[in-house]
This record gives structure tokens, sequence and C-alpha cells, in this order.
């Protein structure tokens, strides 16, 4: 684990936003000299604490128009393999996030459809097929916001 | 504006791998480089490109807790969803704020450094946010899949 200055959080913020940033801009925004800036985005990087780039895309406007939060609960009957199970549910493209997760369900996904009707056949044909896959609740995204986290 | 299939083609290979040079973009979804970057300037004008963010690990930082709290409201008063909400987003720890439409109203992602931490967290922040009827925990064991991609 690496610790942090607060020039490391300010980049770090700024990458979070906007990681297309180029290290001469960041350096120029935050008062530093290029190469300071590049090597401790270079520093951050090797740490994993930057893990990476991710796409923001207008979901909307690429024609899927519905998102929508799943809990399932793995069948209790027999002895279901996980491994199976997370290599066929993370196969599904419209799946776009799987976490097993502890407490009333024991996966969480995200998944995205072109709109409602769409989704239930992801739904149906996809999910509820999967034969380890128990109770499903779905929840309907309506908005969304991330916040910087305890960087700020 | 009107997205086809070569912009589709485009922003498949981009958001696979948003780290790519223009150049090897071009390349892989088989164009000009020049015709790329037109196809790409145009998708972030019109706003189908929002963004490019830099995913932070919170275990690389220390937090090792990660926990989705599904919140039910108290919705006999009007403003309970903004109030809520504006008080989640004070609490440096929560990261993500959704709303949905479903049993659950409310999803807040928020990080800890260890048991111990989250549990003072709880106390102090969580169960003191106004308006909550309901709060189910779900504890991050492990991430399957996180891309976000889209099924282009």
């Amino acid at each position: 684990m690496i610790d942090l200055d607060d020039t490391d959080r300010a980049l770090l913020r700024a990458l979070a936003q906007d990681a297309g940033q180029s290290a001469g801009a960041l350096a120029r925004r935050l008062g530093l000299s290029q190469p300071t800036a590049w090597r401790r985005i270079r520093r951050l990087e090797a740490a994993g604490v930057l893990a990476g780039r991710q796409l923001e895309l207008d979901a909307a406007r690429l024609g899927f128009g519905v998102t929508v939060f799943l809990g399932i609960k793995l069948a209790a009957r027999g002895r279901v393999s996980l491994e199976d199970f997370e290599r066929a549910i993370t196969a599904i493209p419209e799946v776009q996030q799987v976490h097993h997760v502890l407490g009333r369900y024991d996966y969480r996904l995200r998944v995205v459809a072109r709109d409602l009707p769409d989704f239930e056949r992801v739904l149906r044909r996809r999910i509820m097929t999967l034969p380890a896959v128990g109770e499903v609740e779905a929840n309907v995204l309506l908005s969304e916001e991330r916040l910087p986290g305890p960087i700020g | 504006m009107q997205v086809d299939d070569q912009d589709r083609r485009l922003l498949r290979q981009y958001q696979a791998d948003p780290s790519l040079s223009a150049a090897a973009l071009a390349e892989r979804a088989g164009m000009t480089r020049a015709s790329a970057w037109r196809r790409l300037e145009r998708m972030q004008a019109a706003g189908i490109i929002t963004g490019l963010r830099g995913v932070i690990d919170w275990r690389a930082l220390g937090y090792g807790v990660e926990v989705s709290l599904r919140l039910t409201l108290d919705k006999s008063q009007a403003s309970a969803f903004d109030t809520v909400i504006a008080r989640a987003r004070d609490i440096p720890e929560v990261i993500e704020i959704q709303t949905f439409l479903g049993r659950v109203d409310l999803r807040l992602s928020v990080i800890a450094r260890d048991m111990h931490h989250y549990q003072e967290l709880y106390k102090t922040r969580i169960l003191t946010l106004p308006h909550i009827a309901e709060i189910e925990a779900l504890m991050q064991v492990a991430t399957i899949k996180q891309d976000e991609s889209l099924p282009l």
C-alpha cells in the first residue's frame, strides 16, 4: 500500500474525472513540472491505485435505454458449481458487472438492455435458464452519480 | 446524430481498450486514422462519448471493505429522496449513489479500511440518515466482471 500526499490526491482526483488529460496539461493545472507529474502518475499506476481507464458513453443515445441491477440468490437444490455459474453469467454481453456478495443475495449484477422487453428476453432466456439461479430481484436504474471518494 | 456500423465498430474497440492510441484504434477498427479521428470527434461533440474516467482501485489505497447498502425510504415526505442523497454526498466513503424503481429506492456504495471502520461509519453516518425505512447490506466478496462495456 502506498502513502499519498496532497499532490498525489489532486492528481488522482483529476484523472478519475478525466483520464484523457496529458501529464503536461495536469502539470500546468496543478503547478507541477511535467516530469514530476509524469513520474507521480507512473507511480500511481505501478502501485495499482490507478487501475485503468473506462470509456464513458451515453448508453441511451446508443440504444440502451434500460439498466437493471439484479440480486441473485443461488438455487438451494443440489450442489451448484460457482465456477460454472460465473463463467456462464459473465459470457452474457448485456451483463456489465458481476459481484459476488454476502447477504440476502449471492450475486449482484448490472445489466443493460435496449428496453424492458429486451431486458425480459435477457432475463428469461439467458439468466433464468442457468441451473444455479434461484431467487432474482430486479431494480430498474433511474439515476446514478459517482463521487470522488475519500481522496477529496 | 445517427451512429452507423463503423462508429459502433470504433466504439467497440475503444471501450475494450481505452488506452489505445488513435493510430492503433483506427487499425483495429479497420479504417484510416483520419476517418477514426473524425468519427471520434463527432461522437464527442454530439455527447455520445461523454468522457474517459480513471478507475481507482480502493483496495490498493487500503480500503479493503466495500458494502452495497440498499435503502428503502419512508416516502411520506416528498423531499425524502433529495434530503437523503444530499446527506449521502457528504460522506467521503460513499463512492456511488443510484436511485431505482423497484423494491429498493436507493443504493450507496460505501468503502471502509476494515470492518471496524465500516462499523463506525455505519453507526455514525448511515444509521443517522433521515427518512430511512429499511437498510440491507450486501458485502462485496469478489468482483467477477467489471468492464461496463455496452454490447454494441
